[in-house]
């Protein structure tokens, strides 16, 4: 299965920029063990939550044709804890996209703090690595995130053109 | 914009820094983006990129690193060496590049050896100032 690390979409414009939303609860399993009696979200976590926001905004550009998958970490730098009960919104913007790969740049904010400044590179594996066979899993895009986007009232490709 | 070379290779050892996660003082001329900077496939990309934001210009990935596409094609190289036409080809695609170390011994594993900070310059020179 694929972890999802954002709830919904509250902005995006095609090309440029997105935000996302992603509201952290001591539901998720994980916090209890990170750490016992102090629940924080992993920063591995935040840095996944940006590339799925980025990944499909990446995605979304070139129609969902690329598969899209995240071949750089440029920056990732982390100002304060995030608790349960926390709403993040996960701010991704495109600074150049190619044939090949995509560059983002980023930062998460909780109410007007920034939380973390993330910057991504993404490859389009079709175009630079043709024939090679990667895992689902790789991918940003699988059909969950369809339902991600119909949730947040966007477009979202058919499940089978996802895959 | 015209630019010198000295504020052309501080631009270059800007983006280096940033995109390699390297140190200014390892960022010298005849340094090789591969085996003395560490750069990936991906990092090429990146260096593109940023280049292109510091510079105010369009670089084509082919025309600044054109080796890729020279090596995955057959009449280019044979036994693990360019052929006399690869050569031709690599000149042709890389005007600004010292090549006469490299046709001592053409070999391909070699060509990541060409890529050095001073290629950088020398194309971003040649961009902003022919």
């Amino acid at each position: 299965m694929r972890w999802i690390w954002i709830d919904k979409f509250i902005e995006f414009n095609s090309g440029v920029n997105a935000v996302a939303i992603k509201n952290v609860t001591m539901a998720e399993e994980h916090l209890h063990d990170n750490f016992p009696g102090f629940p924080i979200m992993p920063e591995c976590l935040m840095i996944e939550s940006m590339a799925q926001t980025a990944g499909i905004l990446v995605g979304q550009a070139r129609d969902y044709k690329e598969k899209v998958i995240l071949a750089k970490i440029n920056k990732a730098v982390f100002f304060n804890y995030v608790r349960p009960g926390d709403t993040l919104k996960i701010h991704a913007k495109i600074e150049s996209i190619t044939a090949e790969a995509a560059s983002t740049t980023g930062k998460i904010t909780r109410n007007d703090e920034t939380i973390a400044e993330i910057d991504l590179m993404f490859s389009h594996i079709d175009q630079n690595l043709a024939g090679k066979q990667f895992p689902q899993e790789n991918f940003v895009f699988t059909d969950l995130f369809g339902v991600v986007l119909r949730a947040s009232g966007l477009p979202a490709p058919a499940p089978e053109s996802l895959k | 914009m015209a630019m010198t070379r000295d504020q052309i290779f501080q631009e270059v050892q800007g983006v280096l820094v940033d995109a390699l996660g390297v140190d200014e003082d390892e960022v010298k001329p005849d340094a090789t983006l591969m085996a003395d900077l560490g750069a990936e496939s991906i990092d090429f990309l990146d260096i593109v990129f940023r280049m292109e934001k510091a510079f105010g210009i369009k670089i084509p990935r082919e025309e600044l690193f054109p080796a890729e596409s020279l090596i995955s094609n057959s009449e280019y190289v044979s036994n693990g060496k360019l052929t006399h036409q690869g050569i031709e080809e690599l000149k042709k695609r890389m005007p600004h590049t010292d090549l006469n170390d490299f046709v001592e011994n053409p070999s391909v594993n070699k060509i990541g050896d060409l890529f050095t900070v001073d290629l950088l310059v020398n194309f971003v020179d040649s961009k902003l100032n022919s």
